[in-house]
């Protein structure tokens, strides 16, 4: 198993939304997590990349293995396409940006600065970023917001090349990506009955 | 980084600041010289005040401070090497600037070594302590007021040994006391608070 959570239980400005919540990802394994707005996607696939600890439960994962993008693409306006893409290279210690370029079809763009590119191709940019990491775990919030059907069907492309080769993605999303191998995770029956811990201090740190 | 703003921000600053003075004091000019040490400090701090807020806001804000804080790189490397960028592109030039802006001070002759000495000295803790004003404010809407609030008494103590050492300087005293109160602040600075604003950081990214 690359991630596993076992009984997790997570809250958001002290307030439990998802508990009991086990899962596991293996390699090949595509997980989509499902659940109506506000039932805690974010708050767990935050709470998965290490942004936030969870209040109990365990969270699996070999260290530096997983990336996480998030619903902004982390994208400097000033800097072009390629120097963006190799700076988060540098960061995560790899070199080649190519095959991120080609997989998002991003050749007739890199000249461009970030900031001149429309929402989708900059969706793009930012979903291509995920390819320069090297990372096996891909967790992923909300990735077609603002894509065309064709960047959909690229994205699926990308992440099933991923999969293929021994990664792992999860994905929070509500459109249908056309992954038949996806397994789906609904949330709904995790949310949190609990009521607020009576920790006060704690819930503003 | 060509993101824009803080470079001219906090030099053009301390430009009005400085050319400003002589005109408010009036043509004294034994006054001017008195006091010239200590407007360069304070000229310089309340530069490096105003671009404060942009050290976390713009990663913040287009996402980028999440991304870094989940890669491989160690959040107490982020947050020295935003405040080593902002010494370079504020503190420094700031330092550069200070002698020519004397010129218009009266600065006396022997004040000016001991003013850039000190500047060049004092204005690497004022980036280290900004960054960490501004990591505790990152993520607040109109974070500015409450980042200055903060940051100003941890100024103080810098403002007034790097003064100190200047005033000194120009008057022709011995300096060494003070100016090793300074140096030892600002090593202090860069050795505990990267750790700090890393820690308080993380929390803000909860």
């Amino acid at each position: 198993m690359m991630l596993s959570v076992s009984d997790l239980m997570i809250s958001r400005g002290g307030i439990p939304v998802l508990e009991g919540l086990s899962f596991a990802l293996g390699a090949g394994d595509v997980l989509v997590l499902r659940g109506p707005n506000g039932c805690g996607k974010t708050t767990l696939l935050r709470t998965l990349a290490g942004l936030q600890l969870p209040v109990s439960g365990r969270i699996d994962v070999a260290s530096e293995s997983l990336v996480y993008a998030a619903h902004a693409d982390g994208i400097k306006t000033t800097l072009t396409v390629t120097e963006n893409l190799r700076f988060w290279a540098q960061v995560f210690g790899q070199e080649n940006i190519m095959p991120a370029i080609e997989a998002f079809h991003l050749a007739p763009l890199a000249d461009r600065p970030a900031g001149a590119l429309s929402a989708g191709q900059k969706r793009r940019l930012g979903l291509a970023r995920l390819l320069v990491t090297g990372r096996a775990i891909w967790v992923l919030d909300e990735p077609t917001v603002s894509l065309d059907a064709e960047a959909v069907a690229m994205f699926a492309t990308a992440v099933r090349t991923h999969v293929a080769d021994g990664g792992a993605a999860l994905i929070a999303t509500h459109i249908d990506l056309g992954l038949r191998e996806a397994r789906l995770l609904d949330l709904e029956p995790y949310r949190a009955r609990a009521l607020a811990t009576d920790d006060f201090d704690g819930s503003f740190l | 980084m060509r993101a824009g703003g803080g470079f001219g921000l906090g030099l053009s600053f301390f430009l009005i600041v400085v050319v400003l003075v002589p005109f408010s004091v009036g043509p004294q000019n034994a006054l001017l010289a008195e006091i010239a040490p200590g407007v360069l400090w304070l000229g310089a701090l309340l530069a490096c005040l105003l671009s404060l807020d942009r050290i976390f806001a713009l990663d913040w804000e287009d996402g980028s401070l999440d991304l870094l804080a989940t890669s491989p790189l160690p959040m107490e490397a982020i947050v020295s090497v935003k405040a080593l960028a902002h010494w370079l592109t504020t503190g420094l030039p700031l330092v550069l600037a200070a002698p020519v802006l004397g010129l218009l001070l009266s600065l006396p002759q022997e004040g000016y070594r001991w003013v850039i000495i000190s500047l060049f000295l004092g204005t690497p803790a004022l980036s280290v302590i900004g960054t960490f004003g501004a990591a505790l404010t990152v993520g607040l809407k109109r974070g500015g007021l409450l980042l200055s609030l903060l940051v100003l008494p941890l100024y103080v103590p810098t403002l007034i040994f790097g003064a100190e050492v200047a005033r000194r300087g120009a008057e022709g005293l011995a300096v060494t006391t003070p100016l090793l109160l300074l140096a030892g602040i600002t090593c202090g600075t860069i050795a505990l608070l990267p750790f700090a604003s890393a820690a308080v950081l993380r929390v803000n990214l909860r």
